[in-house]
């Protein structure tokens, strides 16, 4: 087990057949290239272009619903996308909820690594337990935690409160968990899926340890805080940069929880569902449109430095 | 925290023992973690009544009639053809993603092109982009081709979704292969052929294992292009779920029954290939 973003030892190969120029150099470089270009145009066909559109669309005014009044709206769409406070809102819906959902994942996905990673009875049972949540497809879960879990009549919360209630004699509090604290439920239900993810990717990182560096840190009296400081950690540490990075990719993203649990009422509406919501339900393309514009821009600049830890990553690793 | 000769004394029977309240705490995180899931399995089997009570009743009698409740689709269209249109739609993706991936990867480590790393972080940096952002003129572009509410559209973009991703995975994987058994087949004669398959193919393999699950996985979940460009005819199994978001009576055991059956395909293929997973996930950085 090892990570391997590390460049195969193959950099000087095509400089070395590939001379500029040169007519059999050139066909050469062709038939190199010609296994990626089938993907490399797919990707640019079907994931560029309609960002270009949705730059074109975006400064037109275009609602369908009322199809005759289409016209170019110069940056009005974009006045109307910062000014609205709905859009404002989700734009902090949307870094609350993926900052909180993917440090509390890499905590506990942290705590859960590094006790899969002592030797007990039915360790295998208990990683197949852990990884369950992240199995159940995202509407499922979210239904399962809507109605099986948060419920206030009959959830199983609630239920469980009840029946301890009943256990010791007092009177269990019955809260209505999703509109008391909605966008806590749809947190909660977001970190249970993703802590398995977390878990996974770092307990493959503790097991790729070297044993030998550990072993011999503690025949030397390092204590176990000792070893995790200096020596897990800091292996670790790249384990836990691709978990949050992978992770923010996603949640960021998410639709589904916030669709299912809350329908984006309560303050839960994050930028996902609410240029879904411009779109499917007002209908109105320019907006929606200038909204996706934004929200792209606002990844570029959080991507460009996601992929700098990336790229880090593996100039570090062809180094070693 | 112990002193030298501590630490040198413990050595010969390794602090493990000192480890077993450790093993208790994991038990009891493992079952933490997984008690939605086995609370969504028993309530499925429960009657509805039984499903519904407060505090819980755990030892109700079994019963398949959520189950059959949910098969019959009473009250609608049934989940039938919602579960056949998820299954082409994963399962036609994920062909489309290895054909197209596996090509690419290969012009990426075996034989890289000039600057294969910008590409690399070229496929990366479109899994970034929102997807929300494209949505609308993809939907445009399927309402006046026509191709609206059609399971193979969705396929194609469920193949651009999963694309980067399987490059990565794949090419992670490719760069395994050892370069001088790559020189000395060649030196030795061996054609394009006999060196995909007799060196590269092995190593390929698990990669393509580990590619093809995380495809899946990730078609078969995927919500927000389906819920947008599918209706009637292509609407795919987690859209046939959101028809239970709101509250219909008592519906709590076939609305558990749904979702463990929507998620029985994932469950499976999922603890069945426990390595595979962790492969996939981490874009093939952990093997």
């Amino acid at each position: 087990m090892a990570i391997d973003t590390a460049p195969p030892p193959t950099r000087t190969g095509p400089r070395a057949q590939g001379r500029p120029g040169s007519g059999a150099g050139r066909a050469a470089r062709w038939v190199r290239r010609a296994p990626l270009l089938p993907a490399l145009i797919f990707t640019i066909v079907v994931t560029q272009l309609p960002f270009l559109a949705t730059l074109v669309i975006s400064t037109l005014r275009w609602n369908s619903l009322d199809p005759d009044n289409r016209g170019f709206a110069g940056v009005d769409n974009y006045v109307a996308v910062f000014s609205d406070p709905a859009l404002r809102d989700s734009v902090v819906t949307t870094v609350v909820l993926t900052a909180v959902v993917v440090i509390v994942s890499l905590v506990l996905g942290l705590g859960l690594a590094l006790l899969l990673d002592q030797k007990f009875r039915g360790r295998g049972a208990v990683r197949t337990m852990l990884i369950a949540p992240f199995l159940v497809v995202p509407v499922a879960a979210a239904l399962l935690w809507k109605h099986a879990l948060y419920n206030p009549d009959y959830g199983l919360l609630n239920g469980a409160l009840n029946w301890l209630g009943n256990l010791l004699g007092f009177q269990a509090p019955q809260p209505e968990w999703i509109s008391d604290m909605p966008l806590t439920a749809v947190i909660i239900s977001l970190v249970w899926q993703w802590t398995p993810f977390m878990m996974l990717i770092l307990l493959a990182g503790l097991q790729s340890r070297p044993m030998d560096v550990v072993e011999a840190a503690s025949i030397d009296g390092a204590g176990a805080f000792q070893v995790f400081r200096y020596l897990t950690f800091p292996h670790l540490r790249q384990y836990l940069e691709l978990g949050g990075l992978l992770g923010s990719i996603y949640v960021v993203q998410n639709f589904d929880a916030v669709f299912t649990i809350t329908s984006g009422g309560l303050g839960t509406a994050n930028l996902p569902y609410q240029i879904y919501q411009t779109f499917y339900q007002a209908h109105d393309y320019g907006q929606a449109s200038a909204a996706g514009v934004v929200v792209v821009v606002g990844s570029i600049i959080i991507a460009t430095f996601a992929l700098r830890t990336v790229s880090s990553l593996f100039k570090n690793e062809g180094a070693r | 925290m112990s002193t030298a000769t501590a630490a040198r004394s413990t050595r010969v029977d390794k602090p493990r023992k000192a480890w077993r309240p450790w093993g208790l705490v994991a038990w009891i995180c493992g079952l933490i973690f997984v008690a939605p899931v086995l609370w969504m399995v028993l309530t499925s089997l429960h009657s509805e009544p039984d499903a519904a009570t407060n505090p819980p009743s755990l030892g109700a009698p079994l019963t398949f009639d959520g189950y059959a409740e949910f098969f019959s689709g009473t009250g609608g269209a049934g989940p039938w053809p919602p579960l056949i249109n998820s299954f082409s739609a994963s399962i036609g993706s994920t062909v489309l993603v290895l054909l197209l991936a596996i090509p690419a990867a290969y012009a990426l480590s075996i034989k890289p092109v000039e600057k294969w790393t910008d590409v690399l972080f070229f496929f990366l940096s479109t899994k970034m982009m929102p997807v929300v952002a494209a949505l609308l003129p993809i939907y445009l572009v399927a309402q006046y081709s026509g191709m609206l509410d059609n399971i193979s559209f969705l396929t194609v973009l469920y193949t651009s979704m999963n694309l980067p991703i399987a490059v990565w995975l794949m090419r992670s994987f490719l760069a395994e292969v050892p370069k001088e058994i790559l020189e000395a087949a060649a030196i030795d004669g061996a054609g394009l052929f006999t060196i995909l398959r007799r060196v590269v193919a092995p190593v390929a393999m698990p990669g393509i294992a580990a590619t093809a699950l995380i495809c899946f996985i990730f078609s078969w979940n995927e919500l927000l292009f389906a819920r947008v460009l599918t209706g009637v005819v292509a609407g795919t199994a987690p859209v046939y779920l959101t028809g239970f978001v709101t509250s219909q009576g008592l519906f709590l055991a076939k609305v558990c029954a749904a979702a463990t059956v929507v998620s029985l395909p994932v469950l499976i293929a999922g603890f069945a290939a426990q390595d595979k997973l962790v492969q996939g996930l981490s874009l093939g950085a952990v093997k």
